[in-house]
């Protein structure tokens, strides 16, 4: 294997690590947005009672997104700066780059909407609650598929 | 010039605004909020209200098409913890807060100056300016509009409850076997609608008052632009040496209640219970996620800076490397 001048720090396994972590805090956290953990016995689970709590799941939801933020503005930049002259994008990169984007931005047109003073139509803020929800469940779907079949994030590029 | 909103002067300018919407095709609030720049806010002065229950008829009249029309049996919900909240059949109640009343009428007796004094007062949503109910509702069912109310739309409304769980007051009320949950997976999710105060948002947007502020024989209450609201409970209190609640109760609501005594004593005398809300001083629920959502507007340039500081150290040590060969 050659030895790359410049290490893409999305292919560390720690990253991977905290990335798939971070991303299934968020995954329980948003889920927990529902009236579920209580009624399905969740929160019954011994250390499991703050799950109930929904300003505690929302804290946390919002304390995952900024890191989430910073983690991907982080990988987006690295591979700009130096990771695309010798690594390409596979196909299901893309397709979860798709996904995390709907996720990011209908996420951040809630966090804007649960501002004072901003208010948005009640279309408009059903269709980003939906819409959130559901670039979720297809990102957990497309990852699932991808784990299945293996294909990761880049792939080296042949000089 | 006087500046209060009294309940002829409201009706005479929403008349006026209703011609001026008819001309523009503009729904009420927008107009009174282009007018105004702010929400709309209410003002109760408990030292007038009687307790004749007059706006607890007027709500339950105007408001009866609304009502929930429960579909009995209801379905067998799973697990078994879930419980039926069913008021279908006690839609007189109206001694605390029901999904078929909106508004209730509380008492508080208390020593004033070594004399016991009775006042009543209505309680019912209070329409609050950051409303968690609105914001942590996870599908959009309960909304802020532009003029300020606080409303949970019933055709989307699954009742889980949870507007109720956040509101500090736990104003909403749920009733089983109505509502969009019926049509989803009745058994395992939802449990109906939450049903509270909103406002006579319809009433509003044909340019009339709310019925609880229209029907009131003693003018308990006012509705008009927030600011003016506020100066005039500031006013008032000034006057009587008395006491605001409302105007910084978690975060600031848009139902500002004046009164002769503090609200502390008022809140030990009256009968709290499901149904029937606190008069407790609330910190603004969302003031830590609004500090947090701060915080996300820098995430992103703290990441970009770690890149581009990766990015200039490789450079710097691959330039070394590429100098010490030669």
């Amino acid at each position: 294997m050659k030895a790359h001048s410049y290490a893409l720090t999305a292919g560390k396994k720690w990253l991977k690590t905290f990335y798939i972590l971070l991303f299934t805090l968020m995954a329980f956290t948003g889920f927990g947005q529902m009236p579920i953990f209580k009624r399905y016995y969740i929160s019954d689970i011994p250390g499991m009672g703050w799950s109930a709590d929904f300003y505690v799941t929302h804290y946390i939801h919002y304390i995952g997104a900024i890191l989430l933020l910073g983690l991907l503005a982080y990988c987006i930049f690295d591979y700009f700066f130096t990771g695309r002259r010798e690594f390409s994008l596979t196909v299901s990169a893309y397709v979860r780059i798709l996904l995390l984007g709907g996720i990011v931005i209908t996420g951040i047109f809630r966090v804007l909407k649960n501002l004072p003073d901003v208010v948005f139509s009640p279309e408009f803020t059903l269709f980003i609650d939906i819409a959130h929800l559901g670039f979720m469940m297809f990102y957990l779907l497309a990852a699932l598929l991808f784990l299945i079949i293996k294909s990761g994030w880049v792939r080296e590029l042949r000089n | 010039m006087k500046k209060e909103i009294s309940r002829r002067s409201f009706l005479k300018g929403g008349l006026a605004a209703a011609g001026a919407v008819a001309a523009s095709s503009l729904p009420l609030p927008e107009a009174v909020k282009a007018a105004t720049g702010e929400e709309l806010a209410t003002l109760i002065d408990i030292r007038k209200c009687i307790g004749c229950e007059a706006c607890v008829e007027a709500c339950q009249e105007v408001n009866e098409p609304k009502f929930p029309e429960p579909k009995k049996p209801f379905p067998k919900m799973y697990p078994s913890r879930v419980k039926v909240s069913d008021w279908s059949d006690d839609r007189d109640v109206t001694d605390r807060l029901t999904p078929y009343n909106w508004v209730f009428i509380q008492e508080a007796t208390v020593m004033v100056n070594g004399k016991e004094e009775t006042f009543s007062f209505p309680r019912r949503c209070m329409h609050c300016q950051n409303p968690p109910c609105a914001d942590l509702c996870p599908w959009g069912a309960a909304r802020k509009l532009r003029n300020g109310i606080t409303r949970i739309d019933a055709d989307i409304c699954l009742g889980g409850s949870k507007c109720k769980t956040v509101c500090p007051w736990h104003f909403p009320q749920r009733q089983t076997g109505v509502g969009l949950y019926l049509d989803i997976l009745p058994n395992f999710a939802g449990n109906g609608v939450m049903y509270k105060c909103d406002r006579c948002y319809n009433r509003i947007e044909k340019g009339e008052l709310p019925a609880c502020i229209d029907i009131c024989p003693e003018n308990v209450q006012k509705i008009g632009p927030r600011g003016e609201i506020i100066k005039e409970a500031h006013a008032i209190a000034k006057e009587i040496k008395g006491y605001i609640y409302g105007e910084k109760e978690n975060g600031g609501t848009n139902t500002i209640y004046v009164s002769p005594v503090p609200f502390e004593d008022l809140n030990k005398a009256i009968e709290i219970g499901p149904g029937m809300p606190d008069l407790n001083p609330v910190k603004d629920s969302m003031a830590h996620a609004d500090n947090l959502a701060k915080a996300m507007i820098i995430a992103p340039i703290a990441g970009i800076a770690a890149a581009a500081g990766k990015f200039y150290s490789t450079s710097k040590k691959l330039t070394h490397t590429e100098e010490g060969k030669k």
